[in-house]
């Protein structure tokens, strides 16, 4: 049997660590616990000793309405905690302090949607709601949890805010759920309210169906960039057992990121009933309107805005402009740019835009980097840009520049040590496309009927030379010798 | 007269005008913990090496003309479910053995470090404040001073049999569904329960977190007014305790009740009701009608339900509370580690937890789980919102609810040990006080044939502590047998 896209139902649970805030959700230990001695971290509060009672961090209502605002979602008036009961070695109380939206519970807010962009067509994400809670101890390992002799309990995590952001079964593939998380990302960039390229800031568990069919939860996806690897895996392990005339049973299931495969978690933890009551250590909080237009008005510009003027103001295409502003860090870098030099106008604005999304991107992603993390500056680009433009060099010595720009070195300077510069003196380039006519003459051969052979040519010209040759002088000496060569064919 | 006869406030006079020291104090408290609680077992811990050596310290201080906060270093007997920095504190239940607390409680902080009450030991208790007799404690019953056959109440037992037979002058308790109001009346002392929110319960160990708070079990109302003046207040750290000015108690105990309208719940007077407890309850309503107070009938309909929906909740609450003893980070781990997390959690939680406690989480776990939520918990919440409902009413009517603490005088040690409920049964004129949020306090107001004390409640408005204190204050005055002594310990 096959089975379409729109068959297949996808629902997403993000957690997302605050990580902009000082301080944990109910005390006032650093949030701050990556890279610090293990249960470190800590207080009578964040480790549920007898005795101890939870305070809510107000500033975590300020970050939560934000994402909110930023998500469209309806924030409720009121909001309030409730327990979540479970035994496990990371949970110091014996329950998790959570929200709830059934037995007349709140989430902090409701509904909400982004809008996401995948082959040229665009498609609403819709969510159900977002909500706080507190992220339990880290478990530490020796090698897998499979093998591993002992189990650490590092306390320091335990009690940092997680908001929780819960999407409507409505994705229908693993590249849309790719681009919603892609989209998502931007968002809580952009709010400020975390810095996803923390490792352990997101955790993601997918509910994943076969319309018609039972549903599968699938959790511990650790990072985005693995949700799409896991729902891949999850559709065709599906389809599989329903070819094989099997049946899907709803379960919970593990996602294993070395074997990168989907295990089934213990029945124990599947017929889990979490008892969720009221908490009622904490008193309900009152948001009023005027403090959400208050942090409304102080809202930084969203993706979707700045893709619009980007548009508008530097008259890229859609595509590109939707592209370019989803790392604000890049967007940044972006607009410092092609401001810094009132000469630029659209043909600058697209080129700048076309080096960062292509060379400069991928050799980020090459050596997994952020553009922070290097040396280049805008600045730097715009030398790039200009020394094309004035001839000064070619487009690709300019890539070949690439690395060295990363690393901090400027194009001036670079020039200077490299000697490569563009060389547009006609004698040189006379002598090197002989040579290399001398030296291929079957492609010449295949001229007339393939006029593709010229730029088969040119690159070889290229890369005598190192990319240094006029690529225009070039060309046009090239088709005069080279049609002077066919008349000679012609008339011998 | 012995120094553990005389009431707090006068102790605090007699070393302020250096008529005794503290360290007298201290002593003469011991002295009198060694010859009597091997009979007693009011006390569990006692910290008398640190306790001397802070009062001969008061003692410098004082000669040197310096302060030693409000308190002068009375002694101060705390009960074993509020922590207290470095010394062991462990709810009388084995799975807490060997838990040192690292930091102080609210009222530690209050008393003991900021006004200089000197702390001699901790109290016994039913194992985590669950029971109404100090019999569920894992370091075996506290017995009553007036007849050490019976039983002094519960849950905070020790504490009112360490105040009734002057092992202390000073005591904390914490009352969930009358834990202090009940074993003060039994041991005939002052318990005094104030509304939820009007002292901090950081620190205080939880039981069930809707309805616990912290009190004090005093010889007399002054001492208890003195003791609610510094522990009163708002407490960042407790999201529920409350911002509401804190009255000068001590100053208003004198004020007179004329005009005063006391509300008389009829329910309150059921059959359940021993005839001496109800005699004596009414002899002392003249009392206050002779001092002033105006009494009317009002009605709380729905208390034949309370015991139902307090047990409901507080069972439900304590299942999750409890839930974080698992031996992992303190307390006792089984010593059998056999098989996977889950099965050395439950076996340390089966060997370190006891009967009753089981019971109610067992309970309590049940009442919360998917399906049952709405037929109990959800059900006795609405039932808890008709219980204030019903003291709202009756407040509009009349400024006070006076009415007996308990049903009966103190029974015997082992005669309902059997029969939890039974032993459930006898929360029925206090539980009412929590569900509803209410303060209140419970004075001796005279004894039945066995000579047994007897004690009578006064149900406050919110925040009205001032007004109980007065009217408690008055009767007490007025009945003048709060100086009576146990007999002889033997």
């Amino acid at each position: 049997m096959s089975i379409q896209n729109n068959e297949i139902m996808i629902g997403l649970e993000i957690h997302i660590q605050l990580t902009n805030l000082k301080t944990k959700l109910f005390c006032s230990c650093s949030n701050d616990y990556r890279g610090t001695e293990p249960n470190t971290h800590v207080c009578p509060i964040c480790i549920g000793l007898p005795g101890s009672l939870p305070v809510v961090n107000k500033k975590v209502i300020e970050l939560a309405i934000r994402l909110a605002l930023a998500l469209d979602c309806k924030i409720n008036n009121q909001f309030w905690f409730f327990r979540k009961n479970y035994f496990y070695p990371d949970l110091p109380k014996g329950f998790q302090i959570s929200q709830y939206n059934k037995a007349g519970g709140k989430a902090f807010a409701d509904g909400g949607k982004t809008t996401i962009r995948l082959n040229n067509h665009k498609k609403d994400i819709i969510l159900n709601r977002i909500h706080l809670e507190e992220d339990p101890a880290r478990l530490v390992h020796k090698g897998s949890i499979a093998t591993s002799p002992f189990t650490l309990i590092d306390y320091n995590r335990s009690g940092v805010c997680l908001i929780e952001i819960v999407s409507e079964p409505v994705i229908s593939s693993p590249e849309e759920a790719r681009e919603f998380l892609k989209q998502l990302k931007s968002i809580v960039q952009y709010t400020g309210i975390s810095n996803l390229e923390l490792e352990g800031s997101v955790r993601v568990d997918a509910n994943i169906s076969i319309k018609g069919y039972d549903r599968s939860e699938v959790k511990n996806i650790n990072s985005f960039k693995e949700v799409e690897r896991a729902l891949r895996h999850e559709i065709i392990r599906q389809k599989n057992i329903l070819k094989r005339g099997k049946k899907l049973i709803q379960e919970t299931r593990h996602w294993d990121d070395k074997r990168r495969i989907t295990i089934p978690l213990r029945t124990k933890e599947l017929e889990e009933d979490y008892r969720y009551f009221p908490e009622q250590d904490l008193v309900p909080i009152e948001i009023n309107s005027d403090f959400i237009q208050k942090v409304k008005s102080e809202l930084p510009e969203m993706p979707n805005e700045r893709s619009v003027r980007f548009r508008k103001e530097y008259r890229l295409t859609e595509f590109d402009s939707y592209n370019l502003v989803l790392d604000k860090n890049f967007a940044d870098f972006y607009e410092e740019g092609v401001k810094s030099d009132p000469s630029f106008d659209s043909e600058e604005y697209k080129l700048y835009c076309n080096w960062l999304m292509n060379d400069i991107s991928r050799w980020l992603n090459n050596n997994n980097k952020i553009i922070q993390e290097t040396k280049i500056t805008p600045k730097h680009l715009v030398d790039l840009i200009n020394a094309i433009k004035d001839g000064k060099i070619t487009g690709k010595i300019a890539k070949s520049f690439i690395p060295d720009l990363m690393v901090g070195f400027n194009v001036k300077a670079l020039i200077e040590k490299t000697g490569k510069r563009r060389i547009s003196d006609k004698e040189y380039i006379l002598k090197i496309t002989k040579e290399v006519i001398t030296d291929n003459l079957d492609i010449i051969r295949d001229f007339e009927k393939n006029p593709r052979a010229l730029e088969a040519l040119i690159g070889k010209c290229m890369k005598k030379t190192k990319g240094r040759l006029d690529p225009e002088l070039t060309r046009e000496i090239l088709l005069e010798l080279l049609s002077n060569k066919i008349k000679k064919y012609k008339k011998s | 007269m012995e120094l553990y006869n005389y009431m707090g406030y006068e102790l605090i006079e007699k070393i302020i005008n250096k008529e005794i020291t503290v360290s007298d104090l201290i002593q003469s408290t011991f002295d009198r913990i060694e010859a009597t609680d091997n009979l007693l077992h009011s006390f569990i811990n006692l910290s008398k090496d640190k306790a001397l050596k802070k009062a001969k310290e008061y003692d410098i201080k004082i000669q040197k003309g310096k302060k030693v906060g409000k308190l002068c270093g009375l002694p101060l007997a705390n009960k074993d479910l509020i922590c207290l920095k470095g010394f062991p504190t462990t709810c009388c239940s084995k799975i807490l053995k060997g838990y040192h607390p690292p930091y102080n409680a609210f009222v530690i902080e209050r008393l003991v470090e900021q006004e200089g009450a000197i702390h001699i030991g901790n109290t016994n208790m039913d194992e985590f404040a669950m029971g109404s007799s100090t019999e569920n404690s894992c370091y075996g019953p506290t017995f009553n001073p007036w007849d050490i056959s019976r039983v002094p109440g519960g849950s905070s037992g020790g504490s009112a049999a360490s105040i009734a037979s002057g092992q202390t002058i000073l005591a904390l308790g914490s009352d969930t569904g009358g834990s202090i109001r009940c074993p003060a009346s039994f041991c005939g002392v002052v318990g005094l329960k104030p509304t939820y929110g009007r002292i901090s319960r950081y620190g205080l160990v939880a039981f069930a977190n809707s309805l616990d708070q912290i009190g004090s079990i005093t010889k007399c109302v002054y001492d208890s007014a003195l003791l609610l003046e510094i522990m009163a207040g708002k407490d960042p750290l407790d999201s529920t305790s409350v911002n509401i000015k804190v009255d000068k108690y001590t100053a208003e105990l004198k004020k007179s009740i004329d005009k005063k309208i006391l509300g008389v719940p009829e329910e309150f007077f059921g059959e359940g009701v021993n005839n001496e407890v109800k005699s004596s309850v009414k002899n002392s309503i003249k009392k206050l009608e002779s001092l002033g107070g105006t009494t009317v009938e009002v009605t709380i309909p729905h208390l034949e339900y309370t015991v139902a929906t307090y047990y409901l909740l507080c069972m439900s609450e304590a299942s999750s509370n409890l839930a974080r003893y698992d031996g992992l980070r303190y307390g006792k781990m089984s010593q059998n580690l056999k098989g996977d997390v889950y099965d050395v959690f439950s076996r340390t939680r089966n060997e370190g937890l006891g009967t009753e406690v089981k019971r109610r989480i067992f309970l309590g776990t049940y009442a919360l789980s998917a399906g049952y939520y709405d037929m109990y918990y959800i059900k006795a919440l609405k039932v808890r919102t008709l219980i204030k409902k019903d003291f709202q009413e009756a407040y509009k009517k009349c400024d006070f609810i006076i009415c007996p603490t308990m049903p009966s005088t103190a029974f015997k040690i082992g005669e309902k040990v059997d029969d939890p409920l039974q032993m459930y049964m006898d929360d029925v004129l206090t539980c009412p006080v929590n569900l509803a949020g209410l303060p209140a306090i419970t004075i001796p107001c005279g004894f039945d044939s066995n000579d047994l004390p007897i004690g009578f409640q006064i149900i406050g408005n919110y925040f009205d502590e001032k007004g109980i204190l007065n009217i408690g204050y008055q009767l007490e005055q007025e009945l003048n047998i709060y100086r009576k002594t146990v007999p002889a310990i033997k």
